[in-house]
């Protein structure tokens, strides 16, 4: 009988780095706190990018995935290029961002739901669709603002900026072809790297 | 006449239509053919890839798998918005450099009956084909209305400079391809130190004070350096920089007014086209005090002595929050 080899499950780091294309050199992290310095929105997120890298390597997946900071990146790619490591901070960051989606931690679902909502439209079209994708945002998340959102909206419409509906590709079978088979790989994918 | 492959992506078939419209005015004097992809589909902007890796990146190979099918004569597929330029290069980049993803990519894609192979395409920005390719001499040669006195800001924003993986722009953090083609069009172009800072992006949408704070700080730096208008290059830019001015605006309290135009509007103005077929009026910030300058009328036109051209420098709040930024060094006599 062969042994089996003890198995550790993969830490939150290691899931990270599987999680990111290429060599996502998260683990060169030094510490530097460069991308926070560089970051436009890490005032307002509850941890900086650099806090960020020491908890993954603390393995504290749950406050990790629970912050607001993945979502507050507003994708400038600053860190990423001054980085003296060349850690690819930036997709890091979306890697962070769907394992939160998977594990459903983040408590605020505004940033979240606009990304989903987002996803919906171009799965059933193939393409983005402004005023249905800001419509359920506002309604969903910024009731409040909804009069002042919809008078822009007017302002859009009535320069041409604007569609009541949304436009499609031709082949739109085949796109929701390719999308299923990409979801069913990438779960086939996981259940391998958790057994 | 050179030819691409063009992928225009979903803002340029409405919100940003005036982008559009302007390269399609310009593409005969720039002696390019444009061979939109066909059915192409979104490049799933920053929110898919939020979603999910894998799908995010077949649906990028999907566009590239078509381009490629579609190459005749010509690998390079051009991308005007910023966003999809990036999605579409990173995608080719990260197929190339990680073979399980390549394979999972095409696996996916087989699904629909396609396949590509990393690097069959070149992605390349319409700045950097209009700086690389047609070049700043062959610009100056069709200038017939020279923006004289017309200061502009050059915008950037972020994902055309940054990662820019082939370094085709010189530099991420200060560029100066966009200030080359501007100044061939015979405008002033304005110091500009915020040029590659981020505009917001989807944080309008998801927690709005923190898309106002980048807002503001790009607006007062145009106004600061007296621009009397700003251009860009990124759909994303150009909405948020335009239709959320006035909600920036009231939530500092504070009455900028930068008028947000794509850079090829002003290379169409310059090039002799009217406004109209340029898309320009269909701002929300209105742009024709500063078009005036130049002589350009759109239509209902107020003449540009009637509007006042007050300026904010030293308008700053005792209240104000927000960090203090450097005041600029503008002489009188430039600034008239």
């Amino acid at each position: 009988m062969t042994p089996i080899a003890p198995t550790k499950p993969r830490s939150f780091l290691e899931q990270v780095e599987a999680g990111t294309p290429g060599d996502s050199r998260l683990s060169m992290c030094i510490q530097c706190g460069t991308c926070g310095g560089s970051c436009p929105s890490a005032e307002d997120m509850d941890y900086s990018p650099r806090q960020i890298f020491a908890m993954i390597r603390a393995d504290m997946k749950d406050r990790v995935l629970r912050s607001n900071s993945p979502w507050y990146c507003v994708s400038c790619y600053y860190c990423t290029i001054r980085c003296p490591q060349e850690v690819h901070i930036t997709d890091i960051m979306y890697t962070l961002k769907h394992m939160a989606i998977e594990a459903d931690l983040y408590r605020d679902s505004a940033a979240p739901d606009l990304s989903n909502t987002f996803v919906s439209y171009v799965e059933n079209n193939g393409r983005s669709f402004e005023f249905g994708l800001a419509t359920r945002h506002y309604l969903k998340h910024q009731p409040l603002n909804l009069v002042g959102a919809a008078a822009m909206g007017l302002e859009m419409f009535s320069k041409g900026r604007m569609d009541w509906r949304p436009e499609k590709i031709k082949q739109t079978k085949q796109l929701r072809a390719i999308l299923k088979r990409a979801k069913a790989i990438e779960a086939s994918q996981k259940m391998e790297a958790v057994a | 006449m050179s030819k691409y492959l063009f992928y225009p992506g979903c803002s340029l078939q409405r919100s940003a239509r005036p982008y559009l419209d302007s390269l399609v005015a310009i593409k005969d004097d720039l002696d390019i053919e444009l061979l939109e992809i066909d059915d192409w589909n979104c490049c799933g902007a920053t929110e898919y890839i939020s979603v999910a890796r894998l799908p995010a990146y077949a649906l990028n190979g999907r566009n590239l798998a078509l381009a490629a099918n579609q190459s005749n004569g010509t690998s390079t597929v051009v991308a005007p918005c910023s966003a999809c330029y990036l999605n579409l290069a990173k995608t080719d980049r990260y197929m190339r450099i990680d073979p399980d993803l390549n394979a999972s990519v095409n696996d996916a894609l087989a699904a629909g009956g396609l396949h590509y192979d990393p690097g069959t395409v070149t992605v390349r920005h319409l700045l950097d084909i209009i700086y690389h390719q047609i070049g700043i001499e062959a610009i100056k040669r069709k200038v017939v209305r020279p923006l004289t006195g017309l200061r502009v800001a050059p915008y950037y924003g972020c994902m055309i400079v940054r990662p820019d993986y082939e370094n085709r722009f010189g530099s991420p953090e200060y560029p100066d391809v966009l200030d080359q083609v501007l100044r061939a069009l015979g405008a002033t172009v304005v110091d500009f130190p915020v040029k590659t800072h981020c505009c917001g992006g989807h944080m309008t949408q998801i927690s709005p004070p923190v898309a106002y704070e980048l807002i503001r700080r790009l607006i007062y730096a145009a106004d600061s350096y007296q621009a009397d208008i700003l251009a860009t290059l990124c759909p994303m830019c150009q909405l948020n920089l335009d239709a959320y001015q006035d909600d920036m605006n009231k939530h500092f309290a504070t009455d900028y007014s930068v008028p947000i135009v794509y850079f090829t509007q002003l290379m169409g103005l310059a090039f002799g086209h009217e406004p109209q077929e340029l898309g320009l009026g269909k701002e929300m910030v209105d742009p024709r005090p500063a078009l005036a300058k130049v002589g350009v009328a759109v239509e209902g036109m107020v003449s540009a002595e009637t509007t006042s051209t007050k300026r904010h420098s030293q308008r700053r709040r005792k209240d104000d929050p927000s960090l203090p930024m450097p005041q600029p060094l503008i002489k009188e006599e430039d600034a008239s």
